[in-house]
């Protein structure tokens, strides 16, 4: 067998020959910095990358294995963060100019979970401002290419964690998903992306979108890959007021679980959409055979409210997000405008300057939907549609155990074909949506390639806490649908 | 046209806890600029609120205290607002669905008890402090302190029950009396513990609707609120009575200058688009923990009132002033188990002492041994004030004082013989005067024998002395 | 849903944000359309259907009330635009 490069190692792998001591820490940092380095400039994965540090770092590694002391699962394993999840003294923009250079003086929690564990922190990545977007063209540090085609975008928000797990530029990422923004990157890339459900990983020093719908999960290359990383960042975060006081199972374990007598639902409102081209339908299809054939059995279900999601996600989290992203005034951090003469002047210049045009939109909605006289027709509103979503899917999971769905639309576009037109690019979000309404786990996992050759994705989703029979059904399609790790991309 | 006042109060009381409502920072008064604050009170990005338990219970004990009903689900909601106090340009607080509703306290006035209703309780966070630059060249500027960021605070609104500066006063008073009595509340009013704004409108007396209100701040007295509402009751009237009409706004009252000021605001600042907060779940309040809580609440001053008065024979009025702080009450009643002779006299002289007591430096032995030697006639009212006056210089104990001062009276009658005696042999012309009809003349023989005695002779035996041997 | 300017303005002072006239109409054509697809909702009946704010329904949980200090006033304050003596400086406040 032709020996695998380094880079395309999973993690998995990757982790277990640190631990054997078959590569260094180093050398593994050292071979991940070399490949962003070569790439990064064409892809534009990271917002920040930190050689020096992540250096550092694998030689303290290195050093305390040399003294027989392993950190945990990730021991010398390099990573990246999506550019969302404080990290002391490392700036965290969250793809704004406003917070451009912003030093958290604390960790999120994710990151200090991933530190933990013993990752390296290879860099912090690109993503839409604020996560707002489905494309990673919102950045203000620039858009994110999809290394299966540079003219093609990565999906978002998290496209840059996404595109740089894909192109081999990171083992693995975490990124954040409010209405799909880890599923569809993942889709887009040929990775796997994993939503967990709503309060298995603590928000805390996360930067805030919609509290009520973020949710931090792994993107990686593989299932057991996806399994493991959340085994690592899930746990109960006193911090966190939503985060839930669950015990974390066996991920891992749960891959390889048989799906013989899994209940598959395909829910008939996600098949009907008018946007589903024909190459997602038939790539999904391919999954729900793989399943089939291991043993699954598979049923229709009805979700009827699902063309109400859309709406209400776009009232929900804008209301959310104005609320939000009220603090970056000029007052205490981030950018300040210059030579204002009054203090709401110096306010609204700075939002003005430091904010893109697709998070001043959407803070208008929500201010908007807030404001008195419309609250109760637009958030009011909304807020009852969706407990009609949840409630549909309640009764879903009464028929099925896991529910199939095309994760995007459509592959990979092109970039700037939907930049103008807020609306088209919103409706890309269209089958992730509803699952964080809901509050429930969903993963993508890759199912195919289009006629173009590019990745196509298939959504998995479950009832609230039940991730292990997700990744073991991902973990069979996985296995049954053969396709490259890494995307083909060569700098 | 007679007018009268509809009068509402709304107090601010900020919880007596350690740490913050939301984090753990403490929520201590006085602390050098910012140096009480972290990254969840400042607002940074990604961190998050979690509820001090503590805080609850102080609302929850307060919304016991004044008979309100705990909500079984209350919900945190968002106040939006841009201010550089505001770190996260929201306060977090109790919108639609707060922590009690319903409930009520009774106040005393001089025509009897009163009732005025309460028409809820929730809780909030404090903002911070700017101070101001001087308006020096090119200078002007503000400066943000945010130790008191996330300080929690309880909002106790009241029913527009009031009628009168009297009543509101009342309210305000028993209101603080309750939150101190349940240690929910230091009550300082001057560093802002304690706040107090009113809605004020008048309208035709006997008429049922409601007027214009304008809502008054910046009052940090009690005295303050009684005189910002006597101002402004007499400027509605005034102004309706000239044919002008009340316009609804916020007026501060400028104290040094006794009146009230509008406070020109935008329209739009008032939208504040509240909705549940994202970050909190609502708080969830069981019927087990309340009933854990109602067995912490002490007696209340209105009880504490009721008993002393009736237990210890002491007037309404009295009792009032020993309850209206649980220390004092408490010290009362200790000196009257001490000495259970007079609990009159000694109810006078704990409010008579009442500063000294509440500062710590008196022991209800002291007082009930005054009482005590006073009553018998050892020592006189003056000694007993001059002995009292003795212990707090020396802090010796009051009867060692009595014996080492001299100060106890002659009240053996033998003992006084001798001098009711020489008086008489020194004064023929006016024993005569007085057995021939002026008996008026006996507080100059008493005053004679007080002399002759220097002040040390008790009064009443002198008298009964006197009579029995002048005949 | 047609939007006026005035609503726009309105909307963005609200929140803060200074609109050039060109923002301002580009803000207005696009909140409009969103709008239009958003009142879809209209026609769905709600009535009775209980608002849900969060998708896991619990109760918030509690924090004990024990003071444990930041410790690093100077990290809160490092990246502050501009300060002086310990406060946060801002531009003075002109009540319009």
């Amino acid at each position: 067998m032709a020996d695998v490069p380094v880079h395309e190692w999973t993690l998995l792998e990757a982790a277990r020959k640190v631990r054997e001591k078959e590569i260094s820490s180093r050398d593994l940092t050292g071979a991940l910095l070399a490949r962003i380095e070569r790439l990064n400039p064409g892809i534009n994965a990271y917002i920040t990358v930190l050689p020096e540090r992540a250096m550092a770092q694998a030689a303290e590694l290195d050093e305390a294995q040399a003294r027989g002391e392993l950190r945990g699962p990730l021991h010398g394993v390099p990573m990246g963060l999506k550019d969302i999840f404080c990290t002391r003294g490392v700036r965290t923009t969250c793809g704004s100019r406003i917070l451009a250079d912003f030093l958290p003086p604390y960790d999120a929690c994710v990151t200090e979970k991933v530190l933990r564990a013993g990752a390296v922190l290879l860099g912090k990545q690109n993503m839409d401002e604020f996560a707002m977007g489905s494309s990673t063209e919102t950045s203000c540090f620039g858009a994110t290419r999809n290394p299966w085609d540079v003219t093609r975008i990565p999906g978002g928000s998290s496209g840059g964690t996404a595109a740089a797990v894909s192109a081999a530029m990171a083992f693995a990422g975490v990124g954040t998903d409010t209405g799909g923004s880890i599923r569809q990157p993942a889709s887009l890339c040929g990775v796997v992306g994993m939503k967990p459900t709503y309060g298995r990983v603590s928000r805390y020093g996360m930067v805030a979108f919609a509290s009520s719908l973020d949710q931090a999960g792994p993107i990686t290359r593989t299932v057991p890959d996806a399994a493991r990383m959340l085994s690592v960042i899930a746990g109960h975060d006193r911090r966190d007021s939503t985060c839930a006081d669950v015990p974390t199972p066996d991920y891992l374990a749960a891959v390889d679980r048989p799906v013989k007598g899994l209940r598959i639902g395909l829910p008939k409102e996600y098949f009907e959409s008018g946007g589903l081209s024909p190459a997602v339908k038939a790539a999904v299809s391919k999954a729900l055979s793989a399943l089939i054939d291991q043993g699954a059995t598979a049923v229709e279900v009805s979700l009827p409210h699902t063309t109400f999601a859309l709406s209400a996600y776009y009232l929900i989290a804008p209301a959310e997000a104005s609320s939000n992203l009220a603090r970056y005034d000029g007052v205490r951090y981030g950018h300040r405008a210059k030579g204002a003469s009054g203090l709401i002047e110096m306010m609204s210049r700075t939002r003005a300057e430091g904010f893109g045009p697709e998070v001043k939109r959407r803070i208008m909605i929500g201010t908007y939907a807030l404001s008195a006289g419309y609250y109760d027709a637009f958030y009011g509103k909304a807020q009852k549609v969706r407990t009609l979503i949840r409630d549909d899917f309640t009764s879903a999971f009464g028929k099925a155990d896991v529910l199939l769905t095309p994760t995007a639309p459509t592959p990979a576009f092109r970039l700037g074909e939907k930049t103008d037109d807020p609306l088209t690019m919103y409706l890309s979000d269209i089958f992730t949506i509803p699952c964080n309404l809901a509050g429930i786990p969903g993963i993508s996992v890759p199912c195919g390639l289009s006629p173009e050759g590019l990745p196509i994705g298939a959504q998995l989703l479950s009832n609230h806490f039940r991730e292990e029979t997700l990744f073991a059904a991902a973990g069979a399609v996985e296995r049954a649908v053969p396709l490259p790790r890494v995307s083909p991309i060569e700098g | 046209m007679e007018f009268e006042a509809v009068i509402g109060l709304e107090v601010h009381a900020q919880l007596l806890t350690e740490s913050k409502i939301f984090c753990s920072c403490s929520a201590k008064f006085g602390a050098p600029p910012n140096e009480n604050t972290c990254p969840v009170c400042t607002g940074m990005p990604g961190v998050l609120p979690v509820l001090n338990r503590k805080a609850v219970e102080c609302a929850i004990r307060t919304a016991l205290a004044t008979s309100c009903s705990v909500q079984r689900k209350s919900v945190f909601a968002r106040k939006n607002y841009f201010y550089p106090d505001l770190p996260k340009a929201y306060q977090i607080s109790q919108y639609e669905l707060p922590l009690a509703l319903g409930g009520h306290i009774d106040i005393e006035l001089p025509g009897g008890t009163k009732r005025i209703g309460i028409t809820r309780i929730h809780m909030e966070e404090d903002a911070g402090k700017l101070v101001h630059e001087g308006e020096f060249a090119g200078a002007q500027a503000s400066l943000a302190d945010l130790n008191r960021c996330s300080v929690p605070l309880m909002e106790i609104v009241s029913e527009p029950d009031m009628r009168t500066p009297e009543e509101g006063g009342a309210y305000l008073r028993r209101l603080h009396d309750i939150l101190v009595y349940l240690e929910v509340c230091d009550g300082n009013m001057e560093e802002g513990s304690f706040r107090c704004d009113a809605n004020v409108s008048v309208r035709p007396k006997g008429r049922e609707g409601f007027g214009t209100k304008a809502e008054l701040k910046n009052m940090n007295s009690f005295r303050n609120v009684e005189k910002a509402l006597e101002y402004e009751i007499r400027r509605q009237v005034e102004l309706i009575e000239d044919g002008g009409s009340v316009v609804q706004e916020t007026r501060l009252w400028d104290a040094n200058a006794g009146v009230t000021l509008s406070m020109r605001r935008k329209e739009e600042a008032h939208d504040y688009r509240y909705f549940p907060d994202p970050d909190l779940l609502p708080l969830l309040v069981a019927d087990e923990w309340v009933e854990e809580l109602r067995k912490t609440i002490p007696e209340l001053p209105a009880e504490k009132v009721a008993r002393l008065s009736a237990g210890y024979g002491i007037p309404r009025y009295d009792a009032g002033i020993l309850a209206s702080s649980r220390a004092l009450a408490d010290f009362f009643e200790a000196a009257a188990a001490l000495y259970r002779g007079n609990p009159k006299t000694t109810a006078n002289e704990c409010i008579h002492w009442k500063d000294v007591i509440l500062s710590g430096r008196l022991s209800p032995g002291t007082i009930a041994h005054a009482v005590e030697d006073r009553e018998s006639g050892t020592i006189s009212a003056t000694a007993s004030k001059k002995l009292v006056e003795l212990v707090l210089e020396t802090g010796k104990p009051i009867r060692a004082l009595r014996d080492e001062q001299g100060l106890t009276q002659l009240s053996d009658a033998s003992a006084l013989d001798a001098i009711v005696d020489r008086v008489i042999a020194a004064s023929p012309k006016e024993v005569e005067s007085y057995r021939g009809g002026k008996a008026g003349l006996l507080s100059y023989f008493v005053g004679q024998v007080m002399k002759e005695s220097r002040g040390k002779a008790n009064p009443k035996v002198v008298q009964e002395t006197l009579k029995r041997k002048l005949g | 849903m047609a939007i006026t300017r005035e609503e726009v303005l309105h909307v963005a002072r609200l929140a803060r944000l200074a609109l050039s006239d060109a923002d301002a109409d580009r803000l207005r054509e696009q909140l409009g359309d969103l709008l239009e697809y958003m009142k879809q909702l209209d026609g769905l009946d709600t009535s009775g259907v209980v608002p849900t704010s969060h998708a896991v329904e619990m109760g918030t949980p509690f924090r004990e009330d024990t003071v444990l200090p930041f410790g690093d006033p100077e990290a809160i304050l490092s990246n502050a635009p501009d300060r002086e003596d310990g406060f946060f400086r801002v531009p003075r406040i002109i009540e319009d």
